[in-house]
């Protein structure tokens, strides 16, 4: 069994594009969430959300003017950046006639993919324009679509495929490509994950009344994970993306390690037990978390800080609840715990590849970072663990093991856990 | 529209699907949109709706098959310019 480590890593969130602006912005906890006339123009409840922000010059510095043509896909778009960073951030070399790379694939997840560029087609199409949509449709809207633009642009020859399943892709992307180099199949997976951004993608959840309504003219305010005053949790989209590695492989191109995949679990509480479409199962979650744990092979005890899924709806205690019964900790004993939504929102199935970027970022950097807006945390948390875990400034601290987890509709779990690597 | 204007017009319409830089700037009558150009064959699609925008033209599915060379997509234009 090989030993997998994390060598590149590349991000697009709504407060940071690019390792280094991402970096910063969460050490310092900036908010990436603002208003949006466009939501408020559509009668949206919810008029906040996080979108990154990309010009014109920076779009052709990974895609070609062709690629760029009739192109209306911000998942993709996000996918490619974070994916091309990441691979550039390995030292790997990014060609347009490279040889074909067998030992290298890409899980690239998505939720829905080229929303926007659907519904353009479906107006054509009822107009009984088909004949003119172009080349560019399939592409852009197959679910598949983020997975074969990353293979074509980086000419990978070993498994190429797009996982799907709600907020938990991201998570279980890293997990399904750590499997295949431990298994010996790949020595490389590009993993991640990207969603599309605006109305089409936001609105089926701001019809189910599980956005915050009340933050229209305090957007920065309005991602509020933990938190008393908690009311919906904020969209947002963008793209995170790891290159995973065998160890053999990394430390024979002599690269850079941010971290190690210990291991890692995917479960699902099957819409039994409490756990719905739309609910989790406690019971799943807190064996997704032990058997995380278990396949990792290291103790409970062993866990510095949690990067939990943590929404800022109404589920946060219950996640809570679900770490402290999976850990046995509690209390002062608990580890530092934090979410990044407070800063970009819930970026749907992009929120397990972004968020995991953060938390081997604070492995990297021996840092915890601050959860803003938490300043009044939930009382049905505090009875749970102590308010020191929860920490609302960034934090530098000696960290070895971080855990990761990220819950799903479907009643999908992911939990994967990072090790900070030692030579 | 002289023989000229329509060749220079259909070199603009095809540069931005074309990866043959040499055989693009030695574009002539004789030029294969994919065997010289290069072109990749979903992008054919695309050159003829761009054609079709540039002439104010429709071309239905038996000329765009034909429509694989300059010289082909000049009589597919030049025919139902002259049918207007």
């Amino acid at each position: 069994m090989n030993r997998v480590v994390i060598t590149g890593l590349g991000v697009v969130a709504p407060n940071g594009v690019g390792l280094d602006a991402f970096l910063k912005a969460i050490k310092n906890g900036t908010s990436g969430i603002t208003f949006h006339q466009q939501l408020a123009d559509l009668n949206f409840s919810c008029c906040i959300g996080g979108i990154p922000q990309i010009s014109e010059e920076k779009k052709l510095e990974y895609l070609t003017p062709l690629q760029l043509r009739g192109f209306n896909s911000s998942g993709i778009l996000y996918g490619c950046i974070a994916g091309i960073d990441a691979w550039k951030d390995a030292g790997l070399s990014v060609e347009a006639d490279s040889e074909l790379d067998v030992d290298s694939g890409t899980i690239f997840g998505t939720g829905t993919s080229g929303v926007e560029k659907f519904r353009e087609a479906i107006y054509k199409l009822d107009d009984k324009q088909v004949k003119r949509l172009g080349s560019t449709v399939v592409v852009q809207t197959m679910a598949s679509g983020i997975s074969a633009f990353l293979g074509g642009i980086l000419g990978l020859g070993n498994q190429v495929t797009t996982n799907s399943s709600a907020c938990t892709t991201g998570t279980e992307a890293i997990l399904m490509g750590y499997e295949r180099i431990k298994n010996g199949q790949a020595k490389r997976m590009l993993v991640g994950s990207c969603s599309d951004d605006g109305p089409y993608i936001w609105g089926g959840f701001d019809a189910m009344r599980v956005m915050t309504y009340k933050h229209n003219d305090s957007p920065e305010k309005g991602s509020r994970p933990m938190s008393e005053s908690a009311s919906g949790f904020v969209p947002g989209a963008g793209a995170g993306a790891l290159v995973l590695e065998s160890l053999e492989s990394a430390l024979e191109r002599n690269a850079t390690i941010y971290a190690e995949v210990l291991g890692g679990n995917i479960n699902s509480g099957g819409q039994r037990d409490g756990g719905t479409m739309t609910a989790p199962n406690a019971e799943a979650v807190q064996r997704c978390i032990k058997d995380a744990i278990t396949n990792a092979n290291i103790s409970a005890n062993d866990i510095d800080t949690i990067n939990g899924h943590l929404t800022a709806t109404s589920k946060d205690g219950l996640e809570i609840e679900n770490w402290t019964k999976a850990l046995h900790r509690k209390g002062d004993d608990f580890p530092y715990i934090n979410s990044l939504k407070s800063m970009v929102g819930h970026c749907l199935a992009a929120s397990g590849s972004i968020e995991s970027v953060a938390t081997i970022l604070q492995l990297k950097e021996q840092f915890v970072f601050p959860n803003i807006n938490c300043e009044d945390v939930h009382p049905e948390i505090l009875e749970l663990i102590s308010k020191e875990k929860i920490i609302t400034k960034s934090l530098k601290t000696d960290l070895n093991i971080a855990a990761k987890a990220s819950f799903g509709f479907g009643d999908v779990n992911g939990c994967v856990i990072f090790k900070k690597y030692k030579k | 529209m002289t023989k000229d204007q329509l060749i220079a017009k259909l070199k603009t319409i095809v540069q931005p699907y074309i990866q043959d830089e040499d055989a693009f700037n030695n574009l002539s009558e004789e030029t294969d949109f994919i065997n010289d150009l290069k072109i990749n064959s979903a992008n054919l699609v695309d050159v003829i709706l761009d054609v079709e925008d540039e002439f104010d033209i429709r071309i239905e599915n038996d000329d765009m098959e034909k429509m694989i060379s300059v010289r082909a997509a000049m009589d597919v234009v030049n025919e139902k310019l002259a049918a207007k």
